[in-house]
């Protein structure tokens, strides 16, 4: 059997072994990464979520085969020791993490969402973190941090001082 | 002081942030076998035979039954009814009967379905009234675990003389604390014999306390680790000791560590929930609407074994009468035995049940009485001097006025409620409501509880200059190793960065008690501080504490005199003030309470019947904000769960198992299901707190639940004396 070939935070992996292994499995087990967590195992509760391709999957439901050729992000991905990541900070800050179990899926659907340069949005930001269940924070500090992480909007500040004068 | 009051960041935030906090499957043992639980299917009845097919290979296999217990077969709690391994008969679905351990996870699945267990099923009482009535004796002679009368005043006398007399009858079910990390632990024994369990747990020294009993072991040969721990909300206060003891068992059979780590339906089917209750009450009023008889009936369903049934009903029976001064009080309250998985503990234990009752009943009571809820509140609320149920004089730091009146405001309550039936007048597609809620909790174990634990904890000094704070509390999410390190830091005026917690180990940590009963803060926060003094008292007993690394390790150097450390251990003693009589249930239940009241908005689908919260409003009244950001997220987070409890979280039962033993059906709030909170912390210092913080942990649980089935009465006139209220329930007691 051919090894399965693909990338992990930037860095080429292979695995070598049943195709249909969950790629969770795979990531937790075969290649270290005990960051991605598993809560439900029914691709319910998204506490092992990660990017494929930059969309956030449940790696419970994913066979490893089906990232051949493909990059996965996984939290290990955001901050190191010395310097966590603007969105890491800004959960650190506002209260985003209890328990922690949820926060590495949660900061990967955070991390995708991001991406698209969303507006500032209290219902945008729940409805984009629907797939991952949280059971500590009752979700509001949760989404003050994905608000916080969003860049800073100067244009728009520029705009409403011309507005005003 | 500079730490307490202020929101410093979760010391072990990074970590989780970085998933490098580990959790019990995160962990790698080298050799190590996974353990499965073979379980009773049927609800009740003799085990006649428990084989093994021949014709399966289990040379690869580890098995373990009651046969190979070396010490007692039992889950030691309030008392040894409970087996480890069931031996001739089972009492409910899911009780262990048999272990398996394999070193591939999948393979121990597998050899499951290679046992054949014979039973001769016996008919089971599945419900409360089932177990009332006899219809099987679990628990001799009357299937009663605990049986609980308060009496205050004379009932008869006040009903007599009421101008009104309300009655109703409520019902909550289950519910699944839902911790997103299962259930998890591992056992091995150490070179020189020592059984050693790390895993996700509240309560270090109740697995401690279970394996010594079960391995007849002495206290040093028995060690017991907290790993990272994935939520916990009482889920995680009593089944670790289940747990532990077949990692354990397994282990000491294969001579190779054991790690079982449950699937989210074997976690889910297996383990603890909260008691299901039936509350009635009875309640007289005068003609300005204060209480004049209050006649309560509780009955909670503690499931097939006792484990903490009574104190959970205890707790239950006490809050039941709700936040209020009435002269005539008769609550009775019991636990019955059924043949279900035991309940145990979920935040709030047996509050949020009796107090969904004693709240909804009031805004009944108010309607009757033609008042506004608020007003019927402000005429019979707990104030500084009033007494309560159980005889209590409430002397200091009573914030129910505040945290009712700061709620009013917050929501603006009159312009609200005329707002949702303006709304009502109008709108063809949905119906809004609000309604209001008051509360209170009492912080720390119930009755003499305190004392019978008489906790410990500590604060050491190491030879490098830094303060280690000693506790076996657990950090679970809600934030004690950044409180206990704060607390520790102004009780020594040093910076918090010089301040460390030990990680909960039985080999390195006194036992302060279990983390529960929003006892954490107050009670092993206060002894933190006590710890402190001492050391304070030992370095510094006129001068100036040393306040940086470098002064700690000059004066460590010969206060440790060569040893790695110098510990200073305070145990608990009762305040003077505080007197409980067991035997009547009167007298001071709590230390202190805190206090708090919630108001919700909701909306109805007038064609789908679904509920959607809106927005809440709170102020819960805490003595002091140790940490008011961790303080806000505990309150935000209770509220969250109590959202699933009132209208989302429907456990089924049948042939009593759970059968929706998963997060697919099993529905628990979602970030759009969360409503945006407005929370206010108040702060009415309590003298025997540290720096005069009480709990606050589970009260947050207590509010949602009636305020939110107020408020759906407000918007559609009709009362749903249950949770959750589902649209079923609507669409039933609505006109179509």
């Amino acid at each position: 059997m051919s090894a399965i070939k693909f990338k992990v935070n930037g860095k080429p992996a292979s695995f070598s072994g049943a195709p249909f292994r969950r790629l969770l499995d795979v990531l937790r087990e075969d290649l270290g990464l005990t960051g991605t967590k598993e809560g439900c195992g029914e691709g319910e509760c998204g506490a092992c979520t990660v990017l494929l391709d930059g969309e956030p999957v449940n790696a419970c439901l994913i066979p490893v085969c089906q990232a051949e050729g493909r990059a996965v992000e996984t939290v290990e991905s955001l901050g190191t020791s010395k310097k966590l990541s603007a969105l890491q900070a800004c959960f650190l800050d506002k209260g985003g993490a209890q328990c922690g179990i949820c926060t590495p899926g949660m900061l990967m659907t955070a991390t995708a969402y991001l991406r698209e340069a969303p507006k500032a949005d209290d219902a945008a930001v729940r409805q984009a973190l629907a797939g991952n269940l949280c059971r500590c924070t009752g979700y509001q500090h949760i989404v003050d941090s994905v608000l916080a992480a969003l860049p800073r909007p100067k244009p728009a500040k520029k705009r409403s001082s011309r507005a005003r004068k | 002081m500079t730490a307490v009051g202020k929101s410093l960041h979760r010391r072990e935030g990074p970590d989780k942030l970085r998933g490098v906090a580990k959790y019990i499957d995160d962990y790698v043992f080298p050799n190590c076998l996974h353990g499965v639980t073979l379980r009773s299917t049927i609800s009740c009845g003799r085990v006649l035979k428990v084989e093994q097919d021949p014709a399966f290979d289990w040379s690869e296999f580890t098995v373990a039954t009651a046969a190979d217990i070396p010490g007692k077969n039992c889950v030691p709690f309030l008392q040894e009814d409970q087996l480890l391994l069931a031996r001739d008969r089972v009492n409910h679905p899911m009780e262990p009967i048999a272990l398996v351990a394999h070193a591939s996870r999948e393979r121990a699945y597998e050899a499951l379905a290679h046992f054949r267990v014979e039973y001769a099923p016996e008919e089971p009482a599945l419900t409360m009234e089932d177990s009332l009535r006899l219809r099987r004796t679990i628990y001799p002679p009357d299937n009663v675990f605990k049986d609980i009368l308060i009496s205050k005043g004379d009932t008869a006398h006040g009903f007599a003389g009421a101008h009104v007399v309300v009655e109703g009858e409520y019902r909550v079910p289950w519910q699944e604390q839902a911790y997103i990390e299962n259930n998890g632990m591992a056992a091995y024994f150490d070179s020189d014999g020592t059984l050693v369990a790390m895993g996700s747990m509240q309560c270090p020294y109740y697995v401690h306390k279970a394996l010594k009993v079960i391995f007849d072991l002495p206290a040093p040969r028995v060690r017991v680790i907290q790993t990272t721990t994935g939520g916990g909300f009482g889920g995680k206060e009593d089944y670790p000791s289940v747990l532990a003891g077949h990692a354990a068992l397994l282990a000491w059979k294969a001579k190779r560590p054991v790690k079982i780590v449950y699937d989210r339906t074997e976690d889910m089917a297996a383990t603890t929930k909260r008691h299901p209750a039936k509350v009635r009450h009875r309640s007289g009023f005068d003609r300005e609407g204060r209480l004049s008889a209050q006649d309560i009936d509780v009955v909670m369903d503690g499931g097939a074994y006792m484990t903490l049934s009574p104190v959970v009903l205890s707790r239950g029976a006490i809050h039941a009468a709700g936040p209020y001064a009435c002269p005539n009080v008769r609550i009775r309250a019991r636990a019955v035995a059924t043949n279900t998985p035991p309940n145990g503990a979920f935040r709030g234990f047996g509050a949020p049940q009796t107090l969904f009752a004693a709240e909804l009943h009031m805004d009944k009571a108010a309607r009757t009485l033609g008042l506004d809820p608020a007003e019927l509140r402000r005429r019979n609320i707990l104030r500084e001097g009033s007494v309560t149920a159980t005889g209590q004089v409430l002397r200091t730091s009573v914030g129910m006025d505040e945290a009712l009146e700061a709620t009013l405001q917050m929501s603006r309550w009159p312009a609200l409620r005329a707002s949702c039936e303006k709304w009502n007048a109008s709108s063809r597609k949905t119906w809004r409501g609000a309604g209001l809620a008051a509360v209170y909790h009492g912080s720390g174990f119930t009755g003499s509880g305190e004392v019978y634990l008489a906790s410990k904890a500590g604060i050491a000094l190491t030879r490098e200059g830094r303060v280690k704070v000693l506790a076996a509390s657990t950090e679970i999410g809600q934030g004690t190793n950044t409180m206990f390190a704060q607390i520790a830091a102004d009780a020594l005026g040093i910076p918090a960065s010089l301040v460390d917690v030990e990680t909960p180990d039985t080999a390195k940590v006194p036992d302060s008690g279990p983390t529960v009963a929003s006892r954490t803060c107050m009670v092993v926060g206060g002894l933190v501080a006590k710890a402190a003094a001492k050391l304070k008292a030992e370095l510094a007993p006129r001068g100036k504490f040393p306040n940086t690394q470098a002064a700690l390790r000059r004066a460590a150097a010969s206060l440790c005199a060569g040893a790695p450390q110098r510990e200073f251990i305070a145990q608990y003693e009762k305040p003077a003030e505080i007197q409980w009589d067991d035997r009547t249930y009167s007298g001071d239940a709590y230390g202190s309470f805190g206090y708090a009241a919630m108001v919700a908005h909701v909306e109805v689908d007038r064609s789908t019947y679904e509920v959607r919260v809106l927005k809440l409003w709170t102020a819960q009244e805490i003595g002091r904000a140790v940490n008011p950001a961790l303080a806000e997220g505990q309150i935000i987070g209770g509220s969250a769960q109590a959202v699933g409890y009132a209208l989302y979280e429907n456990p089924i039962f049948r042939d009593g198992r759970m059968v929706n033993a998963s997060l697919t059906n099993y529905v628990i709030p979602t970030a759009p299901d969360t409503p945006p909170m407005e929370v206010a912390l108040l702060e009415k210092p309590y003298r025997h707190g540290p720096f005069g913080a009480k709990g606050l942990g589970e009260m947050p649980m207590d509010v949602p639940g009636p305020a939110i089935a107020a408020a759906v009465h407000h918007a559609t006139g009709v009362w749903v004396p249950k949770l959750p209220i589902l649209p079923e329930d609507l669409a039933a007691a609505l006109p179509a």
